[in-house]
């Protein structure tokens, strides 16, 4: 199928670039510039009973048009959002309302709208609300979620919002037998997305038409259109949505619907304007999402050679006040963790507990960088304890590549066996050993040491699962002139997808990218879709898309042989043209074939004349055959078994200054398989922002909630997302190219994958740089002088004890 | 995240804006730079009544760097201040801490005197100006005063700039003879606030030992604090073991824990960071001025 | 009581504007929504993240630290600004897409500003001074690698002429 395939693989410069480039992109805010704006009033405490809103003092601000709180809502508009996906361990499931009825869960949670003529004039009436509280105690952090001595909500004992249990064999009796035996107490912080772009969404009510049009800054479109019909008891069919340019997503876009892409559509069918919200920055903090925060307790049995004999992880998942997306993060967690390994037997359990802290909802990685860090820290642990080889440890306990597809015996985040359908990680450890220089690393440490420097190697192996199902589809159309329309549902927020998705069509149709437009993320063009999510999008939407536009070249093809009497088998399609193979001059232009596709009765131009009824067709045969239609188009889905499964391996030199205890980063490797690549540039671009993301979950961001549940670094100046100095200056990054049998194009998901081993990668390093184990992340210069005395002074305590 | 209402003026003389300040009484606000104080105005962490835009008047857009010191003018950018060749010759602490304060885009709007009036304790410019011994000038209505830096700082993000009263200039004594600067920090990302930052002073006599080492620190105290940490190191050379001076200094402050560090981290930096900077100043010192 | 509007004059792209605005009025938003100069973006409103960075009389400044008032008579480039009156890409618009020095492409005119007017100062930067010149700008996607290389690439095609005005 790929002969002659000419785009595929090709590190080709993105389509999309230079309307981005010129100022010329659309971004939620840049549309609407008619709109009145929509402020959302916030609360100010963690945990509070509302006894009394009083609007009064906001009622003479010039340019107020509405003010809403719970009490204006009805019908659907009153229920609690949600819950977006269910799952038969959730046993107290709760999600907030649109507005807040009678209590706030945490600081930032909406209280009352206000719109205006503009966000100044918003703000100002918002500032003018008064309410009143009644202050309840608020749990933040896990340890008080776990102790319970506050709940969240009244009803939910011990604040568990889901208790899950997964084994395979009996780990515990396996540790119980084995020769070797350790216990490792491991945690991560939160940290959130963090889209250069907030959250933001517009909406026009037709009142002609009685139909709603809404764009929102989003990672489902079709999510997002479903939720509005019901909750504005609207149909399907009166209620459109777009995704303009999004400025980035990673996870917390495809939490929906926000109340506010609810309250928008609602205030501008009320008030028969454009109403649009553009979410600040401090709303962002405290307001959207947040990720990673988990403590783990791991126990494992091993051999003399390393060997694992059985892992049996408990952790407490912190998912915020509200459960809007169920347990998907946590379960990743549960699953992933095992990463290449597979442990002779496994069990795992956790508890997702409530806090008052913003909500919890899959940050890119989705507890992998969790599970990952969990997993390789025991790696670590294990050869450091029997003296052996970090790597070697790791090799030891790898599925091999004739074992796939390999079957863990579990339940993945999809409700799917988790069954790896490929991957060759002794090939993929192989390469990043040769990469980072891993054997001439002992002469190179002892040699740095020797002269008072500490340097430390870390490495992490992980595997993820990617494009989950259910399903994408995609639609592929030849217009008239030859250019080609393509569309698919789901959404993009950065990744390139029309240029990836141009260079699939581009291959299996004969034509130029530049012929090639991609539309994503409009309802309009294509209704049926999920979104943009577990790096999905290359696996689902290009697959159903290459799926797509065979169907459209079975068709061109089909016109094609009868309109220049050949075979169709002979044919080939060359730059546009439809041509007889070895017969130069035999020819036709797409958009001729797409003329000839559309039997017509009225010429609306010259070309279109030679589609007249007096000019084509066999006048004994309908003119459109009876399992055929009318047109050049194509269109269908791609809906896998179940996830294909990606991998990689990272490795990172860090220099820890023995006086400040600053980081820094000397070199970062990466190993990288994501089966076929589609565009290298492309992929590369993901590694490079998601080991940027790694480095910052590491070293740098952390969301620092107070006792009283206050979030102390809500903006750019405290949360530290890392600069150009902050990242490392090259990532060094080598391919393996295992090709997933689950897809047409043999496609693994890249998205996630550079972040993933972020947490677990630098705690190795930072380790064997300072000679003691890390085990809470992300971890600052501050923290690695308060461990380096701790462990002095515990040295010191052992050296004068008899 | 949008300021709220105030009124606005534009005056474009200082005798017109010192008016004005007298007329508001407590409502007005300056506005110079706006660096610091505009994203207090977006998150409505402040609502003066009336802004009192100085960006006009042309009068007080100067630097100045004579035998006596530096003068810089309540408009002087960070950035032109940075590439004076005059100010560095003059005194090389104020470009070596410039280089230290925000991005280079905000030093291309920020003022350094701004910078000076925001009192901010975790500034590189209140600090090298307490530790120069510097002063800050101000009019009002009432007439022209000039403030020692000792006087000027109260507290955090407090001074005792009058609310009718306009800073006009910032004055920094010349570096002396036979004595050096040098400035560091560490901060969590470049470009950040310093979780600790230390500017150090040094004097040496004619055989280059030591005579006088003062350090000034940000990030430490509520306001600029100057330590002398000459018994420390008195009568030293820059390339004896000078790590008494951290030592001294270890035991002098008392920082606070934030959410970026622990009080004992920061204490720990400050004696790290004033070995250094003393080290380095009393390089420059010994290096300077004419010697045997 | 409705707002006090106050007169701003200034010169955008080569082009003059007269305009009423209140005091308050952030010159980011001035440029957005009052002018319809969308391609500046807003990521912070508090000067840490660099994505609203315009060229004020050719130096690189916040414009949600400024207020539009506060600029009367001066000129403002923004990243609409920066190709030729034809169409055709600056050197530093080339070099992104070239290195791939744009993801999500929402920082970028932050970017794209800042990098022209560094070039017109330092024409052939190191990469230590490559980074340097970016090292106040957030972006979430790209890593920062290809900016960088992006910002090389740029002097090497532009020779000194960074484009814009």
């Amino acid at each position: 199928m790929q002969v002659g395939s000419s785009y595929l693989g090709e590190p080709i410069a993105r389509v999309e670039d230079p309307r981005l480039l010129t100022g010329g992109g659309r971004y939620l805010d840049d549309l609407g510039q008619d709109a009145v704006e929509l402020a959302v009033l916030r609360s100010p405490h963690a945990h509070a009973r509302i006894l009394d809103i009083d609007v009064s003092g906001a009622i003479d601000v010039p340019g107020l048009l509405a003010i809403y709180t719970y009490d204006d809502l009805s019908g659907p508009l009153a229920e609690p959002l949600p819950l977006l996906i269910p799952h038969p361990s959730i046993s107290a499931g709760r999600t907030q309302y649109v507005l807040a009825k009678d209590e706030v869960n945490y600081v930032g949670e909406a209280i009352a709208v206000v719109v205006a003529e503009n966000r100044y004039l918003a703000e100002d009436a918002a500032e003018r609300i008064e309410v009143s509280y009644e202050l309840l105690p608020p749990v933040v952090g896990l340890v008080a979620a776990r102790e319970a001595q506050q709940l969240v909500h009244r009803d939910v004992e011990g604040n568990v919002a889901a208790h899950f249990v997964q084994q395979v064999g009996d780990a515990a009796a396996a540790i119980a037998a084995a020769p070797h035996r350790l216990s490792l107490e491991l945690s991560v912080e939160r940290s959130a997305s963090t889209p250069l772009e907030g959250r933001g969404v517009l909406a026009r009510w037709d009142t002609d038409s009685q139909r709603l049009r809404v764009w929102t800054s989003t990672q489902t479109a079709t999510g997002v259109r479903a939720a509005i019909a019901a909750r504005l008891g609207l149909d399907l069919g009166s209620v459109e949505v777009i995704t303009p340019d999004v400025g980035g997503g990673f996870g917390v876009k495809i939490v929906h619907p926000w109340p506010e892409e609810v309250l928008v559509p609602m205030a501008a069918r009320a008030l028969g304007r454009a109403v649009k919200f553009t979410e600040d920055r401090r709303e962002h903090f405290i307001s959207s999402a947040h990720e990673r925060a988990q403590l783990h307790e791991v126990e494992v049995g091993f051999d003399d050679e390393g060997h694992l004999l059985g892992l049996s992880v408990r952790f407490w998942h912190d998912n915020g006040a509200y459960l809007p997306y169920g347990l998907i993060v946590p379960i990743i967690t549960s699953t992933q963790l095992l990463g290449p390994y597979k442990p002779a037997a496994y069990r795992v359990e956790f508890e997702s507990l409530y806090t008052n802290t913003v909500i919890v909802t899959p940050y890119r990685g989705a507890g992998r960088p969790q599970g990952v860090f969990a997993m390789e820290r025991t790696m670590d642990a294990i050869a450091a304890e029997l003296g052996i080889d970090r790597a070697e440890v790791r090799a030891r306990n790898f599925i091999q590549p004739e074992e796939m597809p390999y079957d863990h015996g579990l339940i993945f985040q999809d409700g799917r066996p988790l069954v790896y359908d490929s991957g060759d990680f002794p090939a993929t450890l192989d390469k990043l050993k040769a990469l980072v220089g891993w054997d001439e690393w002992p002469a190179y440490q002892a040699q740095a040491r020797a002269s008072g420097r500490k340097v430390g190697l870390g490495l992490a192996c992980y595997v993820e699962g990617t494009g989950v199902g259910p399903y994408e589809g995609g639609h592929v159309q030849i217009e008239t002139t030859g250019k080609v329309k393509v569309s698919t549902g789901l959404t993009s927020q950065g990744q390139g997808h029309q240029t990836a998705f141009a260079q699939i069509v581009a291959d299996e149709l004969g034509v130029a990218i530049s012929d090639i437009e991609v539309v994503t993320g409009d309802t309009r063009r294509f209704p049926y879709a999920v979104g943009t999510f577990a790096s999905r999008a290359a696996v689902m939407s290009g697959s159903a898309i290459a799926l797509a536009a065979r169907a459209a070249r079975a068709k061109i093809l089909r016109v094609a042989a009868d309109a220049l009497e050949a075979a169709a088998e002979d044919l080939e399609i060359v730059d546009g043209m439809v041509r007889v193979k070895g017969a130069p001059g035999n020819e036709i232009a797409l958009g001729t074939v797409a003329v000839l596709s559309n039997p017509l009765r009225y010429a609306f131009d010259e070309a279109s004349k030679a589609a007249t009824q007096f000019a084509v067709g066999d006048p004994d045969l309908p003119p459109v055959a009876e399992d055929d239609e009318p047109g050049l188009e194509g269109k269908d889905y791609y809906s896998p078994l179940r996830s294909t499964f990606a991998n990689g391996m990272h490795a990172v030199i860090v220099e820890t200054d023995p006086d400040t205890a600053e980081v820094a980063i000397l070199r970062y490797c990466v190993v990288h398989d994501c089966g076929t690549l589609i565009n290298p540039r492309i992929v590369e671009g993901q590694i490079h922002g998601g080991v940027a993301q790694g480095v910052a979950g590491a070293l740098y961001e952390r969301m620092a909630y107070d006792e009283s549940g206050q979030l102390q670094n809500a903006s750019f100046m405290d949360f530290l997302m890392p600069y150009v100095s902050e990242v490392p200056e090259r990532i060094e990054i080598d391919h393996l190219e295992t090709r997933s049998p689950l897809n047409p194009l043999g496609i693994k998901g890249a998205g996630e994958a550079g972040v993933i081993p972020g947490a677990a990668v630098f705690a190795s390093a930072i380790s064997d740089a300072e000679g003691f184990q890390i085990t809470a992340m992300p971890i600052s210069p501050s923290e690695l002088f308060e461990l380096r005395r701790q462990h002095a002074a515990n040295a010191a305590q052992k050296g004068t004890q008899p | 995240m949008k300021p709220p209402a105030f009124d606005y003026s534009r005056p474009e003389t200082l005798e017109e804006a010192v008016g004005l300040l007298a007329e508001l009484s407590s409502g007005g606000k300056v506005l110079a730079g706006g660096q610091s104080l505009l994203p207090i105005l977006s998150m409505r962490l402040a609502a003066p009544e009336h802004l009192v835009d100085i960006n006009r008047i042309a009068e007080l857009d100067t630097i100045s760097a004579g035998p006596d010191g530096v003068r810089l003018g309540a408009l002087a950018r960070h950035a032109a201040v940075e590439r004076d060749p005059a100010v560095r010759s003059t005194q090389p602490l104020i470009p070596a801490a410039l280089r230290q304060v925000a991005h280079p885009t905000i030093r291309n709007r920020g003022t350094t005197l701004g910078s000076i009036v925001h009192a901010d304790p975790s500034g590189e410019m209140p600090a090298v100006l307490a530790l120069l011994g510097g002063s800050v000038t101000a009019v009002s209505a009432r007439g022209r005063r000039t403030i020692s830096a000792a006087e000027f700082f109260l507290g955090p993000l407090e001074s005792a700039l009058g609310p009718d009263e306009i800073a006009v200039e910032a004055y920094f004594p010349a570096l002396a003879v036979r004595s050096g600067t040098a400035f560091a920090e560490v901060s969590r990302r470049h470009g950040d606030y310093a979780v600790c930052g230390v500017a150090a002073l040094v004097s040496v006599d004619q055989e280059r030992r030591i005579t006088s080492a003062r350090a000034g620190y940000l990030s430490i105290a509520s306001t600029p604090l100057v330590l002398d940490l000459t018994e420390a190191v008195l009568g030293r050379r820059c390339a004896d073991d000078l790590s008494a001076a951290g030592r001294l200094a270890r035991q002098l402050v008392e920082p606070d824990a934030d959410i970026h560090a622990s009080a004992d981290y920061r204490r720990d930096l400050a004696g790290v960071l004033s070995d250094r900077v003393i080290t380095e100043a009393a390089r420059a010192a010994a290096g300077s001025g004419p010697g045997d | 009581m409705t707002e006090q509007l106050h007169e701003v004059g200034l010169t955008v792209n080569g082009a003059a504007y007269q305009a009423e605005v209140p005091a308050r009025r952030l010159l980011s938003d001035f440029l957005r929504h009052d002018l319809r100069l969308t391609g500046t973006h807003v990521g912070c409103e508090h000067g840490v993240c660099g994505a609203c960075t315009v060229l004020v009389d050719g130096v690189p400044m916040r414009s949600c630290l400024l207020l539009a008032v506060s600029v009367q008579g001066q000129h403002v480039t923004t990243v609409e600004g920066l190709a030729a009156p034809d169409g055709t890409l600056s050197a530093v618009q080339r070099a992104f897409q070239e290195c791939h020095g744009l993801q999500c492409g929402f920082c970028t005119a932050g970017f794209l500003t800042t990098i022209t007017a560094g070039l017109r100062q330092n024409p052939e930067p190191t990469i230590e001074q490559a980074r340097e010149m970016i090292g106040g700008n957030l972006c979430r996607c790209t890593g920062y690698q290809n900016i960088v290389a992006a910002v090389l690439r740029a002097a090497e095609i532009g020779g000194g002429d960074a484009g814009g005005e």
